[in-house]
């Protein structure tokens, strides 16, 4: 069976150039980066270089990247460091309705420990407005979070207005940029944010590796506590295959960055463009334009997006549905929810993200799967009925 | 060459997973599923023994990672509020002890799934019951007990027409547990020791009051009374109670004192001796035939009004759109809002929904 991969935002591909780069590190080079001898000293030489490689990829200091086990912990380190300093504790943190979990869960612990929380609304496109930032910031606001790009819709944020916002105000400001980074371009010397997580496997690295970036002068208070990697702010002996990864996936998107999200973006188009012309009754999810290249949501109207998705993954097409639950099963998404999406619409819901390595025949046998698939649901629905949705 | 597709409903326990696995044998393409039917974040994690908690999810899906099948959760917590949960908290709290296992056979496991079935071009589904399908001469499709009496399940699916029994099948419904549990051994599967299933998978600890106030029905004190309505005590609310329950009742007596109804718009509880506990006939509502209708206005037929009883031999009459079932002999704890469920020998007919008992002495 054909098998075609367009969950990129779930994970993506190890690429073959960095599976090739951390073959040393499960062989000889297996130190631990904090000795002092020569295992230790060239096992950290890798890791700085990953650090440097990252650094010249956002354009920050390398002593301003972080590393972390994953995006999620990027975001905890980001939101739980600023809110555990000294003097804020009980204080005011304005994030988003969208966030991934990694935040929104985060945000909700902090509120069980004291701390006030805005949640602030998007409009039907997904997208936070800057105003409503504004409006949310208080006189004790420690904390503006609020994400680059979101993982479902695709939608990208207007962080750059946003932080301006909170530099004005004199508020720190975070960007989850795990699903924004390798597929807009992200500048850290023009971009008003004091904090940004990125994480490995988004970028066809290894997962268990993520980072943060914290601008130079900003206080953490470490949530892990140990020895004293990553200058105290991140105990725990490195995952250095994993950051080997992320350097070498950072540096090949340094490379060919542009080729590759201009390539993606065509298929994303066409991709798009053929299930519009096919399939009736289509809604897209997010904004038309300012989103990220190669993430599509689309609900299928009278067809339940758990039925679509299992078919799917029967013909060997991997994509996915907003939200998992505890047990694995899946639940309307509350981002799609929170932009005001009819609740059936919400639960109809497909993502498709594409990325490095999708070709013109994945997408032709993809959008034939999927209209084969959605005409055979549609057949079964009693509410469908296709000339009356044809004259609407 | 594969006979088709199948659906596997995996509860996580021995049972559903052998027969997923005699399915395979059988050259189906089988794809393992789980009804998620609850927010079981919302209740503890450690819980085994019911039938689908996160735990039981867990050991559905290294099942299916043994026998390399897909394994999909499927949402079914919105059909199962409406089905199973509402209707369960209703009935209590009319004072009738309701069994949610009858309904959720019959609305999920295989109404539901069989629609999922169509979805996912599958032909039908397999489940663990014991019980057993046979296709008459007639080409219909007829349910019998399992062999084993005392793992038989039939009851829990009198409500299945011969429509539905076409496309599903009971794989282990005719094997004995201790052979079931030796093939799942012999195949390597996880399961092979694990314990029962037994209760009411939604209630997290034993008390379904603590539960039912959960969803809005509160406690109410009452009086129990004896047969004449003369006061005897307090009660704790109607929902701590079911008939023919002995135990717990606080009430001191000469004679042991038994439920033997619940008046719950009175918010009354009749007392009474063993004796007081028999009934002599029962008013079935909603009944249904697995072979469409009636075998015919008035017939003899074996009546369970529990899943642990042994049956009664009763004459049955056909009123309306209800049944009359009276007993040969008196029974034990005829509880309003349970299954009866009739059997000609070994094979099921049908059954309804015991909407009241006749007492034994009037």
């Amino acid at each position: 069976m054909r098998r075609v991969y367009l969950d990129h935002n779930a994970t993506t591909p190890v690429h073959p150039e960095v599976a090739a780069a951390v073959q040393p590190f499960l062989g000889e080079l297996f130190g631990n980066p904090s000795s002092i001898h020569w295992a230790g000293r060239d096992v950290r030489k890798a890791v700085e270089d990953a650090r440097a490689e990252i650094a010249a990829f956002y354009g920050c200091r390398p002593l301003e990247v972080v590393f972390t086990s994953s995006g999620t912990e990027a975001d905890n380190l980001a939101v739980k460091g600023v809110a555990y300093r000294p003097g804020n504790a009980g204080k005011h943190i304005v994030t988003s309705q969208v966030e991934h979990p990694a935040i929104m869960n985060t945000c909700r612990f902090l509120e069980t420990q004291g701390y006030r929380v805005t949640y602030v609304p998007v409009n039907r496109y997904g997208v936070v407005e800057p105003d409503a930032v504004r409006k949310a910031i208080e006189r004790d606001t420690i904390l503006v979070s609020v994400m680059a790009a979101n993982n479902e819709t695709g939608c990208l944020m207007p962080i750059g207005e946003i932080g301006r916002i909170a530099r004005e105000a004199g508020v720190l400001m975070h960007t989850d940029a795990v699903q924004a980074t390798g597929k807009v371009p992200i500048s850290w010397e023009t971009l008003p944010v004091d904090l940004l997580a990125f994480s490995g496997h988004k970028i066809n690295g290894i997962k268990g590796a993520g980072g943060l970036l914290v601008r130079r002068g900003v206080e953490l208070d470490a949530f892990l506590h140990g020895g004293h990697q990553e200058r105290g702010r991140r105990a725990g002996t490195e995952n250095v295959v994993g950051i080997a990864a992320m350097g070498k996936a950072f540096s090949l998107l340094r490379q060919d960055m542009d080729a590759e999200v201009a390539e993606v973006r065509r298929l994303r188009d066409a991709f798009e463009g053929a299930l519009f012309s096919r399939i009736p009754e289509l809604v897209l999810n997010g904004h038309p334009t300012e989103r990220l290249p190669n993430t599509v949501n689309l609900s299928f109207r009278y067809v339940e997006g758990e039925a679509l998705l299992l078919n799917l993954d029967m013909l060997g097409i991997a994509c996915s549905s907003g939200s998992a639950c505890t047990s694995g099963s899946l639940e309307a998404s509350p981002i799609l929810l929170a932009m005001g999406a009819d609740p059936t619409d919400a639960q109809g819901a497909l993502r498709f993200s594409l990325g490095r390595g999708n070709t013109d025949e994945d997408i032709a046998y993809a959008v034939d799967s999927i209209g084969q698939v959605v005409n055979k649901l549609r057949a079964m629905s009693p509410l469908y009925h296709p000339r009356e949705a044809r004259a609407k | 060459m594969s006979r088709g597709r199948i659906l596997a409903a995996l509860s996580g326990g021995v049972d559903s997973s052998v027969a997923a696995l005699l399915l395979q044998r059988d050259g189906w393409e089988v794809v393992g599923v789980s009804m998620d039917l609850y927010d079981y974040s919302k209740v503890t994690r450690d819980r085994e023994g019911t039938c689908c908690s996160l735990d039981d999810l867990y050991d559905a899906r290294r099942v299916c990672d043994t026998l390399g099948i897909p394994y999909y959760v499927l949402n079914l917590r919105e059909e199962f509020r409406r089905e199973v949960i509402d209707p369960f908290v209703q009935e209590y709290s009319a004072g009738r002890t309701p069994n949610p296992c009858v309904l959720c056979n019959e609305h999920l496991k295989f109404r539901a799934l069989l629609r999922k079935a169509d979805e996912l071009g599958a032909e039908g589904v397999a489940t663990g019951h014991y019980a057993v399908i046979r296709k008459g001469k007639d080409g219909r499709f007829r349910l019998f007990a399992s062999p084993d009496a005392s793992k038989d399940q039939s009851y829990f699916l009198f409500s299945l027409d011969s429509t539905r029994l076409s496309r599903i099948r009971f794989p282990v419904g005719e094997m004995e547990k201790a052979e079931v549990r030796k093939v799942a051994a012999g195949a390597g599967l996880p399961v092979y020791e694990k314990k029962e299933s037994q209760d009411i998978c939604f209630v997290t600890d034993a008390s379904y009051a603590r539960f039912l106030e959960t969803k809005g029905i509160r406690e109410e004190r009452g009086r129990f009374v004896d047969r004449d309505g003369n006061f005897l005590g307090n009660h704790k609310g109607v929902l701590h109670y079911t008939v023919g329950q002995r135990r717990g009742l606080g009430i001191a007596s000469r004679e042991p004192l038994y439920v033997v109804a619940i008046d719950a718009e009175k918010n009354e509880i009749v007392l009474g001796t063993e004796d007081d506990t028999f009934g002599e006939s029962a008013t079935v509502a909603c009944p249904t035939f697995v072979a469409g209708s009636p075998p015919g206005k008035e017939f003899r037929a074996t009546a369970k009004v529990r899943y642990r009883h042994a049956g009664a031999a009763s004459e049955v009459r056909v009123e309306g759109d209800r049944l009359t079932v009276r007993f040969d002999a008196p029974q034990r704890s005829v509880t309003p809002g349970q299954a009866l469920v009739l059997y000609d020998g070994n094979e099921v007919l049908g059954g309804g929904w015991i909407e009241c008992a006749g007492a034994s002495r009037s």
